[in-house]
Protein backbone atom coordinates (compact mmCIF):
# COMPACT_ATOMS: atom_id res chain seq x y z
CA UNK A 1 0.00 0.00 0.00
CA UNK A 2 1.17 3.43 -0.70
CA UNK A 3 1.62 6.34 1.25
CA UNK A 4 -1.33 7.96 -0.68
CA UNK A 5 -3.36 5.18 -0.53
CA UNK A 6 -3.27 5.12 3.20
CA UNK A 7 -3.60 8.62 3.62
CA UNK A 8 -6.84 8.34 1.90
CA UNK A 9 -7.66 4.93 3.85
CA UNK A 10 -7.19 7.48 7.54
CA UNK A 11 -8.95 10.47 5.77
CA UNK A 12 -12.11 12.20 7.27
CA UNK A 13 -14.18 11.89 3.80
CA UNK A 14 -13.17 7.79 4.54
CA UNK A 15 -14.18 7.82 7.90
CA UNK A 16 -17.90 9.59 6.59
CA UNK A 17 -18.46 6.99 4.14
CA UNK A 18 -17.66 4.34 6.31
CA UNK A 19 -19.64 5.94 8.88
CA UNK A 20 -17.43 6.51 11.60
CA UNK A 21 -17.09 10.03 10.99
CA UNK A 22 -20.33 10.46 12.73
CA UNK A 23 -18.12 10.06 16.49
CA UNK A 24 -17.02 13.43 15.52
CA UNK A 25 -17.72 16.90 15.11
CA UNK A 26 -15.51 17.62 12.06
CA UNK A 27 -12.52 17.17 10.81
CA UNK A 28 -10.43 18.49 13.41
CA UNK A 29 -11.52 17.13 15.75
CA UNK A 30 -11.13 13.62 14.05
CA UNK A 31 -7.95 13.94 12.49
CA UNK A 32 -6.94 15.18 16.16
CA UNK A 33 -8.20 11.52 17.68
CA UNK A 34 -6.27 9.52 14.89
CA UNK A 35 -3.43 11.88 15.03
CA UNK A 36 -2.68 10.74 10.98
CA UNK A 37 -2.23 14.51 9.85
CA UNK A 38 -1.55 16.16 12.94
CA UNK A 39 1.98 15.38 13.12
CA UNK A 40 2.83 16.20 9.48
CA UNK A 41 1.33 19.94 10.17
CA UNK A 42 3.90 22.56 10.34
CA UNK A 43 6.46 20.01 10.27
CA UNK A 44 8.79 22.14 8.05
CA UNK A 45 11.27 24.27 9.21
CA UNK A 46 12.22 25.71 6.10
CA UNK A 47 10.30 26.54 2.96
CA UNK A 48 11.82 27.56 0.20
CA UNK A 49 9.59 28.96 -3.00
CA UNK A 50 11.16 29.34 -6.45
CA UNK A 51 14.00 30.62 -5.39
CA UNK A 52 16.84 31.88 -8.51
CA UNK A 53 20.15 33.56 -7.44
CA UNK A 54 22.35 35.26 -9.80
CA UNK A 55 26.20 35.93 -9.47
CA UNK A 56 26.90 39.08 -11.71
CA UNK A 57 25.48 37.56 -14.90
CA UNK A 58 25.58 33.96 -13.89
CA UNK A 59 22.53 32.21 -12.45
CA UNK A 60 23.44 29.93 -9.68
CA UNK A 61 20.41 28.51 -8.54
CA UNK A 62 17.36 27.94 -10.90
CA UNK A 63 14.09 27.79 -9.69
CA UNK A 64 14.67 26.12 -6.48
CA UNK A 65 11.27 25.07 -4.43
CA UNK A 66 11.53 22.52 -1.32
CA UNK A 67 10.51 22.10 2.08
CA UNK A 68 12.68 21.35 4.62
CA UNK A 69 11.31 18.98 7.11
CA UNK A 70 12.18 19.52 11.06
CA UNK A 71 13.89 17.74 13.31
CA UNK A 72 15.98 15.47 10.67
CA UNK A 73 19.24 16.02 8.81
CA UNK A 74 18.69 16.58 5.40
CA UNK A 75 21.42 16.18 2.45
CA UNK A 76 22.48 18.11 -0.69
CA UNK A 77 24.57 16.63 -2.33
CA UNK A 78 25.97 17.08 -6.30
CA UNK A 79 28.84 17.71 -8.29
CA UNK A 80 31.19 20.74 -7.40
CA UNK A 81 29.87 24.19 -8.68
CA UNK A 82 26.04 23.20 -8.79
CA UNK A 83 25.21 25.45 -6.15
CA UNK A 84 24.66 23.24 -3.22
CA UNK A 85 26.46 25.33 -1.04
CA UNK A 86 25.14 28.75 -2.36
CA UNK A 87 22.08 27.16 -1.81
CA UNK A 88 22.97 26.24 1.85
CA UNK A 89 24.07 29.92 1.89
CA UNK A 90 20.89 31.63 0.87
CA UNK A 91 19.21 30.21 4.49
CA UNK A 92 21.28 32.29 6.46
CA UNK A 93 21.85 35.15 4.37
CA UNK A 94 25.57 34.95 4.15
CA UNK A 95 25.32 35.31 0.40
CA UNK A 96 24.85 38.98 1.59
CA UNK A 97 28.20 39.91 1.84
CA UNK A 98 28.99 39.05 -1.36
CA UNK A 99 29.17 41.82 -3.97
CA UNK A 100 26.83 41.40 -7.28
CA UNK A 101 24.68 38.63 -5.83
CA UNK A 102 20.83 38.79 -6.25
CA UNK A 103 18.33 36.68 -4.95
CA UNK A 104 14.44 36.08 -6.23
CA UNK A 105 12.11 33.92 -4.76
CA UNK A 106 10.93 33.22 -1.12
CA UNK A 107 12.86 31.28 1.76
CA UNK A 108 9.98 30.78 4.78
CA UNK A 109 11.63 29.86 8.61
CA UNK A 110 8.86 30.48 11.09
CA UNK A 111 6.20 31.90 8.88
CA UNK A 112 8.95 34.52 8.19
CA UNK A 113 10.04 35.69 4.79
CA UNK A 114 13.72 35.95 5.57
CA UNK A 115 14.58 38.06 2.34
CA UNK A 116 12.03 40.61 3.27
CA UNK A 117 13.05 44.36 4.29
CA UNK A 118 11.89 43.69 8.05
CA UNK A 119 13.84 40.36 8.66
CA UNK A 120 16.96 41.33 11.06
CA UNK A 121 19.63 39.59 9.74
CA UNK A 122 21.25 39.21 13.18
CA UNK A 123 18.48 37.56 14.69
CA UNK A 124 17.75 35.11 11.48
CA UNK A 125 21.56 34.04 11.93
CA UNK A 126 20.93 33.62 15.43
CA UNK A 127 18.36 31.19 14.77
CA UNK A 128 20.19 29.17 11.79
CA UNK A 129 23.43 28.55 12.61
CA UNK A 130 26.34 27.64 10.44
CA UNK A 131 29.49 25.18 10.81
CA UNK A 132 31.43 25.91 7.98
CA UNK A 133 34.36 23.50 5.45
CA UNK A 134 37.06 24.00 7.56
CA UNK A 135 37.31 24.69 11.60
CA UNK A 136 37.15 28.52 11.81
CA UNK A 137 37.76 29.23 15.47
CA UNK A 138 38.47 32.75 16.83
CA UNK A 139 42.12 32.94 17.98
CA UNK A 140 41.13 32.85 21.84
CA UNK A 141 40.38 30.55 24.33
CA UNK A 142 38.37 27.99 23.87
CA UNK A 143 36.26 29.30 26.50
CA UNK A 144 35.59 32.80 24.90
CA UNK A 145 34.94 30.55 21.76
CA UNK A 146 31.87 29.48 22.97
CA UNK A 147 30.80 32.43 24.85
CA UNK A 148 31.40 34.78 22.29
CA UNK A 149 27.87 34.42 20.64
CA UNK A 150 26.01 34.73 24.01
CA UNK A 151 27.99 37.89 24.55
CA UNK A 152 27.32 39.42 21.58
CA UNK A 153 23.45 38.52 22.16
CA UNK A 154 23.36 40.40 25.54
CA UNK A 155 22.96 36.89 27.15
CA UNK A 156 23.88 38.05 31.02
CA UNK A 157 27.60 37.23 32.64
CA UNK A 158 25.93 34.83 34.95
CA UNK A 159 24.43 32.50 32.70
CA UNK A 160 27.57 32.21 30.32
CA UNK A 161 29.39 29.61 31.89
CA UNK A 162 27.00 27.48 31.99
CA UNK A 163 25.69 27.63 28.36
CA UNK A 164 29.38 27.01 27.79
CA UNK A 165 29.43 23.84 29.35
CA UNK A 166 25.83 22.20 28.21
CA UNK A 167 27.47 23.64 24.31
CA UNK A 168 30.62 21.57 24.61
CA UNK A 169 28.44 18.54 26.19
CA UNK A 170 26.46 18.98 23.15
CA UNK A 171 28.92 19.14 20.95
CA UNK A 172 30.70 16.04 22.59
CA UNK A 173 33.80 17.87 23.75
CA UNK A 174 33.31 18.77 27.21
CA UNK A 175 35.81 15.99 28.47
CA UNK A 176 38.16 16.68 26.25
CA UNK A 177 38.66 20.20 27.35
CA UNK A 178 37.14 20.40 30.24
CA UNK A 179 40.42 21.18 32.08
CA UNK A 180 41.85 23.48 30.20
CA UNK A 181 39.06 26.09 28.95
CA UNK A 182 41.68 28.82 29.23
CA UNK A 183 44.05 27.03 26.81
CA UNK A 184 44.10 28.70 22.92
CA UNK A 185 41.54 26.92 20.78
CA UNK A 186 43.89 26.81 18.03
CA UNK A 187 45.76 23.86 20.34
CA UNK A 188 42.58 21.46 20.06
CA UNK A 189 43.36 19.34 16.82
CA UNK A 190 41.40 19.54 14.05
CA UNK A 191 38.56 17.44 14.72
CA UNK A 192 38.31 19.16 18.40
CA UNK A 193 38.21 22.57 16.40
CA UNK A 194 35.53 21.28 14.44
CA UNK A 195 33.23 19.75 17.54
CA UNK A 196 34.15 23.37 18.86
CA UNK A 197 32.68 25.23 15.98
CA UNK A 198 29.84 23.39 16.65
CA UNK A 199 29.28 24.12 20.34
CA UNK A 200 29.77 27.78 19.52
CA UNK A 201 27.03 27.76 17.12
CA UNK A 202 25.29 25.45 19.74
CA UNK A 203 25.62 28.24 22.29
CA UNK A 204 23.38 31.04 20.73
CA UNK A 205 20.68 28.27 20.67
CA UNK A 206 19.56 28.00 16.95
CA UNK A 207 16.90 26.09 15.44
CA UNK A 208 18.17 25.23 12.29
CA UNK A 209 21.97 24.43 11.82
CA UNK A 210 23.89 24.67 8.58
CA UNK A 211 26.88 22.42 7.58
CA UNK A 212 29.08 22.96 4.93
CA UNK A 213 30.84 20.21 4.00
CA UNK A 214 31.88 19.46 7.62
CA UNK A 215 34.12 16.14 7.99
CA UNK A 216 35.86 17.38 4.34
CA UNK A 217 38.90 18.46 6.43
CA UNK A 218 38.91 15.62 8.81
CA UNK A 219 40.22 12.50 9.23
CA UNK A 220 37.68 8.83 9.54
CA UNK A 221 37.75 8.86 13.36
CA UNK A 222 36.78 12.92 13.87
CA UNK A 223 34.56 12.60 10.84
CA UNK A 224 32.65 8.78 13.01
CA UNK A 225 32.44 11.86 15.73
CA UNK A 226 31.42 14.33 14.28
CA UNK A 227 28.26 11.96 12.46
CA UNK A 228 27.56 10.57 15.60
CA UNK A 229 26.99 14.12 16.90
CA UNK A 230 24.28 14.80 14.11
CA UNK A 231 22.54 12.04 14.38
CA UNK A 232 22.06 13.30 18.13
CA UNK A 233 21.78 16.74 17.21
CA UNK A 234 18.91 16.09 15.36
CA UNK A 235 16.35 15.27 17.90
CA UNK A 236 16.84 19.05 18.95
CA UNK A 237 17.41 20.98 15.80
CA UNK A 238 16.95 20.77 12.37
CA UNK A 239 20.14 19.88 10.28
CA UNK A 240 21.14 20.66 6.94
CA UNK A 241 24.68 19.75 5.61
CA UNK A 242 26.39 20.11 2.11
CA UNK A 243 28.44 17.00 1.53
CA UNK A 244 30.41 15.24 -1.32
CA UNK A 245 30.82 12.13 0.45
CA UNK A 246 27.90 9.86 -1.24
CA UNK A 247 28.63 7.64 1.95
CA UNK A 248 27.99 10.14 4.76
CA UNK A 249 24.77 11.41 2.90
CA UNK A 250 23.06 7.29 3.28
CA UNK A 251 24.32 6.92 6.78
CA UNK A 252 23.44 10.47 8.69
CA UNK A 253 20.09 11.87 6.31
CA UNK A 254 16.76 10.99 6.56
CA UNK A 255 16.09 13.12 3.38
CA UNK A 256 18.56 13.77 0.35
CA UNK A 257 18.16 16.79 -2.43
CA UNK A 258 20.72 16.18 -5.44
CA UNK A 259 21.73 19.33 -7.42
CA UNK A 260 23.34 20.27 -10.76
CA UNK A 261 24.58 23.36 -12.36
CA UNK A 262 22.19 24.95 -10.13
CA UNK A 263 19.04 22.56 -10.02
CA UNK A 264 17.24 20.75 -7.56
CA UNK A 265 17.10 17.21 -9.61
CA UNK A 266 15.61 15.67 -6.93
CA UNK A 267 14.85 15.75 -3.08
CA UNK A 268 13.52 13.20 -0.72
CA UNK A 269 13.80 10.16 1.35
CA UNK A 270 17.36 9.13 1.67
CA UNK A 271 16.69 5.99 1.15
CA UNK A 272 14.37 6.12 -1.76
CA UNK A 273 16.98 8.53 -3.57
CA UNK A 274 19.80 6.02 -3.23
CA UNK A 275 18.61 2.69 -3.75
CA UNK A 276 15.75 3.52 -6.10
CA UNK A 277 17.10 6.78 -7.78
CA UNK A 278 14.55 7.74 -11.05
CA UNK A 279 16.50 9.84 -12.60
CA UNK A 280 19.44 9.10 -15.10
CA UNK A 281 21.67 11.99 -13.84
CA UNK A 282 21.48 11.03 -10.01
CA UNK A 283 22.28 7.81 -10.59
CA UNK A 284 25.19 8.36 -12.42
CA UNK A 285 26.12 10.83 -9.54
CA UNK A 286 25.52 8.67 -6.74
CA UNK A 287 26.97 5.44 -8.62
CA UNK A 288 30.26 7.37 -8.88
CA UNK A 289 30.22 7.81 -12.72
CA UNK A 290 30.46 11.63 -12.66
CA UNK A 291 30.86 14.49 -10.10
CA UNK B 1 85.81 26.42 -22.76
CA UNK B 2 82.58 24.12 -22.59
CA UNK B 3 79.09 24.90 -22.54
CA UNK B 4 79.54 23.60 -19.00
CA UNK B 5 81.75 25.57 -18.03
CA UNK B 6 80.16 28.90 -19.29
CA UNK B 7 77.52 27.75 -17.30
CA UNK B 8 78.94 27.38 -14.53
CA UNK B 9 80.88 30.93 -14.44
CA UNK B 10 77.96 32.80 -15.14
CA UNK B 11 76.75 30.78 -12.47
CA UNK B 12 79.52 31.28 -9.74
CA UNK B 13 79.88 34.96 -11.06
CA UNK B 14 75.98 35.71 -9.81
CA UNK B 15 76.36 33.91 -6.87
CA UNK B 16 79.36 35.97 -5.75
CA UNK B 17 77.33 39.70 -6.85
CA UNK B 18 74.66 38.23 -4.55
CA UNK B 19 76.85 37.70 -1.94
CA UNK B 20 78.68 41.13 -2.66
CA UNK B 21 75.63 43.03 -2.61
CA UNK B 22 74.32 41.48 0.61
CA UNK B 23 77.33 41.59 2.66
CA UNK B 24 78.12 45.60 1.77
CA UNK B 25 75.15 46.06 3.37
CA UNK B 26 76.46 44.22 6.81
CA UNK B 27 80.04 45.85 6.21
CA UNK B 28 79.02 49.46 5.83
CA UNK B 29 76.29 48.97 9.30
CA UNK B 30 79.50 47.75 11.24
CA UNK B 31 81.54 50.66 9.80
CA UNK B 32 79.23 53.60 11.04
CA UNK B 33 78.62 51.47 14.40
CA UNK B 34 82.71 51.80 15.12
CA UNK B 35 83.03 54.97 13.87
CA UNK B 36 79.62 55.91 16.14
CA UNK B 37 80.63 53.94 19.18
CA UNK B 38 84.60 55.06 19.28
CA UNK B 39 84.01 59.10 18.91
CA UNK B 40 81.03 58.54 21.53
CA UNK B 41 84.27 57.04 23.59
CA UNK B 42 86.35 59.78 23.05
CA UNK B 43 84.02 62.35 24.17
CA UNK B 44 83.64 59.90 27.75
CA UNK B 45 87.57 60.45 27.85
CA UNK B 46 87.05 63.47 28.97
CA UNK B 47 83.31 64.44 30.25
CA UNK B 48 82.08 61.98 32.67
CA UNK B 49 79.43 59.38 31.51
CA UNK B 50 77.38 60.02 34.89
CA UNK B 51 77.12 63.83 34.34
CA UNK B 52 75.87 63.08 30.58
CA UNK B 53 73.25 60.80 31.33
CA UNK B 54 72.12 62.62 34.46
CA UNK B 55 72.44 66.47 33.58
CA UNK B 56 69.62 68.88 33.38
CA UNK B 57 71.55 71.42 31.11
CA UNK B 58 73.02 71.42 27.89
CA UNK B 59 75.28 74.52 27.27
CA UNK B 60 78.38 73.89 25.39
CA UNK B 61 79.21 77.45 25.23
CA UNK B 62 79.67 77.96 28.72
CA UNK B 63 82.72 77.54 30.70
CA UNK B 64 82.98 74.70 31.53
CA UNK B 65 80.56 73.38 29.00
CA UNK B 66 77.70 71.54 30.02
CA UNK B 67 76.28 68.27 28.20
CA UNK B 68 73.49 67.12 30.10
CA UNK B 69 71.47 64.58 28.13
CA UNK B 70 67.79 65.42 29.38
CA UNK B 71 66.93 67.98 28.02
CA UNK B 72 67.46 66.80 24.65
CA UNK B 73 65.66 63.48 25.33
CA UNK B 74 62.77 64.82 27.33
CA UNK B 75 62.63 66.83 23.95
CA UNK B 76 63.01 64.12 22.08
CA UNK B 77 60.31 61.71 23.86
CA UNK B 78 57.86 64.58 24.40
CA UNK B 79 57.71 65.25 20.72
CA UNK B 80 57.62 61.93 19.60
CA UNK B 81 54.65 60.84 22.27
CA UNK B 82 52.89 63.68 21.58
CA UNK B 83 52.71 62.31 17.93
CA UNK B 84 52.26 59.02 18.98
CA UNK B 85 48.78 60.53 20.77
CA UNK B 86 47.68 61.60 17.81
CA UNK B 87 48.41 59.57 15.29
CA UNK B 88 47.72 56.08 16.59
CA UNK B 89 43.78 56.40 17.14
CA UNK B 90 43.91 58.40 13.32
CA UNK B 91 45.73 55.58 11.95
CA UNK B 92 43.97 52.69 13.36
CA UNK B 93 40.80 54.18 12.39
CA UNK B 94 41.43 54.90 8.72
CA UNK B 95 43.41 51.32 8.50
CA UNK B 96 39.55 49.80 9.71
CA UNK B 97 38.15 51.88 7.47
CA UNK B 98 40.15 50.92 4.25
CA UNK B 99 40.28 47.40 5.01
CA UNK B 100 36.40 46.64 6.12
CA UNK B 101 34.58 49.18 5.46
CA UNK B 102 35.05 51.11 2.60
CA UNK B 103 33.88 50.05 -1.03
CA UNK B 104 36.74 48.87 -3.01
CA UNK B 105 36.95 52.41 -4.77
CA UNK B 106 37.26 54.34 -1.85
CA UNK B 107 39.70 52.16 -0.52
CA UNK B 108 41.63 52.35 -3.33
CA UNK B 109 41.90 56.40 -3.31
CA UNK B 110 42.37 56.49 0.35
CA UNK B 111 45.33 53.82 -0.30
CA UNK B 112 46.68 55.60 -2.60
CA UNK B 113 46.56 59.10 -0.66
CA UNK B 114 48.24 57.40 2.26
CA UNK B 115 51.09 56.82 0.10
CA UNK B 116 51.07 60.40 -1.49
CA UNK B 117 50.96 61.55 2.05
CA UNK B 118 54.35 59.41 2.88
CA UNK B 119 56.28 61.12 -0.01
CA UNK B 120 56.01 64.36 1.02
CA UNK B 121 59.83 65.38 1.99
CA UNK B 122 60.06 66.50 5.50
CA UNK B 123 61.18 69.85 5.05
CA UNK B 124 57.99 70.50 2.90
CA UNK B 125 56.25 69.03 5.89
CA UNK B 126 58.03 71.31 7.84
CA UNK B 127 57.60 74.02 5.74
CA UNK B 128 53.99 73.68 6.08
CA UNK B 129 54.34 73.55 9.68
CA UNK B 130 56.45 76.97 10.18
CA UNK B 131 53.82 78.83 7.99
CA UNK B 132 50.31 77.50 8.47
CA UNK B 133 50.70 75.50 11.73
CA UNK B 134 53.15 77.45 14.36
CA UNK B 135 51.49 80.93 13.84
CA UNK B 136 47.92 78.83 14.19
CA UNK B 137 49.13 77.02 17.42
CA UNK B 138 50.75 80.64 18.62
CA UNK B 139 47.27 82.36 17.91
CA UNK B 140 45.45 79.57 19.11
CA UNK B 141 46.75 79.29 22.92
CA UNK B 142 47.75 82.39 23.09
CA UNK B 143 51.15 81.99 23.36
CA UNK B 144 54.72 84.33 22.65
CA UNK B 145 55.46 82.00 20.45
CA UNK B 146 53.69 78.96 18.37
CA UNK B 147 57.20 76.94 17.91
CA UNK B 148 56.42 74.49 20.63
CA UNK B 149 56.47 70.56 21.07
CA UNK B 150 52.84 70.75 20.00
CA UNK B 151 53.61 71.51 16.65
CA UNK B 152 56.37 69.12 16.32
CA UNK B 153 54.41 66.46 17.28
CA UNK B 154 51.49 67.05 14.81
CA UNK B 155 54.23 67.14 12.05
CA UNK B 156 55.22 63.93 13.31
CA UNK B 157 51.87 62.15 13.47
CA UNK B 158 51.27 63.12 9.82
CA UNK B 159 54.49 61.89 8.79
CA UNK B 160 53.92 58.69 11.02
CA UNK B 161 50.53 58.28 9.52
CA UNK B 162 51.37 56.14 6.39
CA UNK B 163 53.60 53.93 8.39
CA UNK B 164 50.84 53.19 10.80
CA UNK B 165 48.00 53.12 8.39
CA UNK B 166 49.52 51.22 5.76
CA UNK B 167 50.99 48.46 8.15
CA UNK B 168 47.81 47.76 10.31
CA UNK B 169 45.36 47.77 7.27
CA UNK B 170 47.65 44.77 6.06
CA UNK B 171 48.07 43.23 8.90
CA UNK B 172 43.67 44.17 9.36
CA UNK B 173 43.38 42.39 5.49
CA UNK B 174 45.69 39.90 6.42
CA UNK B 175 42.82 38.46 8.91
CA UNK B 176 41.52 34.93 7.05
CA UNK B 177 37.54 35.44 5.79
CA UNK B 178 36.40 32.34 7.41
CA UNK B 179 36.98 34.28 10.88
CA UNK B 180 35.18 36.83 9.78
CA UNK B 181 32.37 34.98 8.18
CA UNK B 182 32.39 33.06 11.41
CA UNK B 183 31.34 35.74 13.43
CA UNK B 184 28.56 37.03 10.87
CA UNK B 185 27.37 33.35 11.25
CA UNK B 186 27.17 33.53 14.97
CA UNK B 187 24.64 37.11 14.38
CA UNK B 188 27.54 39.15 15.06
CA UNK B 189 27.20 42.35 13.50
CA UNK B 190 30.21 44.78 11.78
CA UNK B 191 31.37 46.47 14.19
CA UNK B 192 31.11 43.13 17.00
CA UNK B 193 33.08 41.53 14.38
CA UNK B 194 35.82 44.20 14.10
CA UNK B 195 35.87 44.76 17.42
CA UNK B 196 36.09 41.33 18.91
CA UNK B 197 37.48 39.24 16.20
CA UNK B 198 39.31 41.08 13.74
CA UNK B 199 41.73 43.68 15.97
CA UNK B 200 42.41 40.89 18.26
CA UNK B 201 43.35 38.68 15.13
CA UNK B 202 45.23 41.57 13.95
CA UNK B 203 46.59 43.44 16.78
CA UNK B 204 50.33 42.25 16.57
CA UNK B 205 50.41 43.62 13.27
CA UNK B 206 48.87 46.50 14.51
CA UNK B 207 51.53 46.71 17.51
CA UNK B 208 54.46 46.69 15.09
CA UNK B 209 52.82 49.52 12.86
CA UNK B 210 52.84 51.40 16.03
CA UNK B 211 55.99 50.70 16.96
CA UNK B 212 57.48 51.07 13.15
CA UNK B 213 55.54 54.74 13.22
CA UNK B 214 57.02 55.60 16.52
CA UNK B 215 60.24 54.81 15.07
CA UNK B 216 59.96 57.01 12.14
CA UNK B 217 58.56 59.56 14.58
CA UNK B 218 62.12 59.50 16.61
CA UNK B 219 64.40 59.89 13.87
CA UNK B 220 63.25 62.70 12.33
CA UNK B 221 65.32 65.37 12.16
CA UNK B 222 64.53 68.44 9.41
CA UNK B 223 60.62 69.13 9.72
CA UNK B 224 60.73 68.77 13.74
CA UNK B 225 63.49 71.45 13.90
CA UNK B 226 61.90 73.92 11.96
CA UNK B 227 58.63 73.94 14.43
CA UNK B 228 59.64 73.31 17.68
CA UNK B 229 61.87 76.26 18.51
CA UNK B 230 64.79 74.56 19.48
CA UNK B 231 64.90 75.54 23.34
CA UNK B 232 67.00 73.23 25.21
CA UNK B 233 65.09 72.97 28.26
CA UNK B 234 62.88 70.19 30.25
CA UNK B 235 59.68 71.18 29.87
CA UNK B 236 58.22 72.16 32.91
CA UNK B 237 54.20 72.92 33.41
CA UNK B 238 53.48 74.06 29.94
CA UNK B 239 54.31 70.73 28.44
CA UNK B 240 53.52 70.30 25.46
CA UNK B 241 53.21 74.10 24.76
CA UNK B 242 57.05 74.48 25.88
CA UNK B 243 59.49 75.36 22.87
CA UNK B 244 61.69 72.21 22.85
CA UNK B 245 64.94 70.58 21.46
CA UNK B 246 64.98 66.86 20.04
CA UNK B 247 68.16 64.79 19.69
CA UNK B 248 67.91 65.29 15.98
CA UNK B 249 67.67 68.46 15.85
CA UNK B 250 70.42 69.07 18.55
CA UNK B 251 73.29 67.47 16.16
CA UNK B 252 71.96 68.56 13.15
CA UNK B 253 72.25 72.62 14.22
CA UNK B 254 75.29 71.82 16.10
CA UNK B 255 77.40 69.80 14.31
CA UNK B 256 78.19 72.99 11.49
CA UNK B 257 79.70 74.99 13.95
CA UNK B 258 81.89 72.44 15.99
CA UNK B 259 85.36 71.81 15.21
CA UNK B 260 86.55 68.82 14.45
CA UNK B 261 87.87 66.82 17.25
CA UNK B 262 86.50 69.05 20.31
CA UNK B 263 85.00 67.72 23.36
CA UNK B 264 81.47 69.45 21.60
CA UNK B 265 82.22 67.45 18.57
CA UNK B 266 82.17 63.89 20.76
CA UNK B 267 79.34 65.17 22.95
CA UNK B 268 77.34 65.34 19.33
CA UNK B 269 78.32 62.06 18.62
CA UNK B 270 77.38 60.44 22.19
CA UNK B 271 74.11 62.42 21.50
CA UNK B 272 73.96 60.40 18.57
CA UNK B 273 74.92 56.94 19.77
CA UNK B 274 71.81 57.43 22.69
CA UNK B 275 69.89 57.70 19.40
CA UNK B 276 70.90 55.13 17.71
CA UNK B 277 70.32 53.04 20.74
CA UNK B 278 66.42 54.47 20.70
CA UNK B 279 66.00 53.44 17.40
CA UNK B 280 67.68 50.18 17.27
CA UNK B 281 65.39 48.95 20.70
CA UNK B 282 62.04 50.37 18.40
CA UNK B 283 63.05 48.46 15.41
CA UNK B 284 64.14 45.07 17.69
CA UNK B 285 60.77 45.46 20.06
CA UNK B 286 59.04 45.76 16.35
CA UNK B 287 59.97 42.52 14.87
CA UNK B 288 59.83 40.82 17.68
CA UNK B 289 56.15 41.48 17.63
CA UNK B 290 55.91 40.95 13.63
CA UNK B 291 57.37 37.42 14.11
CA UNK B 292 55.09 36.68 16.73
CA UNK B 293 52.40 37.46 14.62
CA UNK B 294 54.03 35.11 11.83
CA UNK B 295 53.76 32.25 14.49
CA UNK B 296 49.88 33.27 14.27
CA UNK B 297 49.65 33.22 18.48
Amino acid sequence: MSTTQLKNAFSFENAVKLGAGTDYENRAEFENAIGVYTEEKNENAIQIENLNLWYGKHQALKNISMDIPKNKVFSFIGPSGCGKSTFLRTMNRMNDMIQDCRIEGKIIIDDEEIYSRETDVTDLRKRVGMVFQKANPFPMSIYENVAYGPKIHGVSKKEIPSIVEESLKAAALWDEVKDRLKSPALSLSGGQQQRLCIARTLAVKPEIILFDEPCSALDPISTGKIEELMTELKKKYTIIIVTHNMQQATRISDYTAFFLSGELIVSGKTAQIFENPQDKRTEGYITGRFG
Amino acid sequence: MTNRQIRDFKEKSMKSLFFIGGVGTIFVLILICLFLFTETLNFFKTYDFIEFVTGFEWKPGTNPAQYGLLPLLAGTLIVTGGAIILAVPIGILSAIYIAESSGPKTAEILKSSVEFLAGIPSVVLGFFGLIILVPAIQSAFDLTTGQTALTGSVILAIMALPTIISISEDAISAVPAPLKQGSFALGANRWQTIYKVIIPAAFSGISAAIILGIGRAVGETMAVMMVTGNMAIIPGSELFLSSVRTITATIALEMGETAKGTEHYYALFAVGAVLFILTLGINLVADAVKKKQRAGV
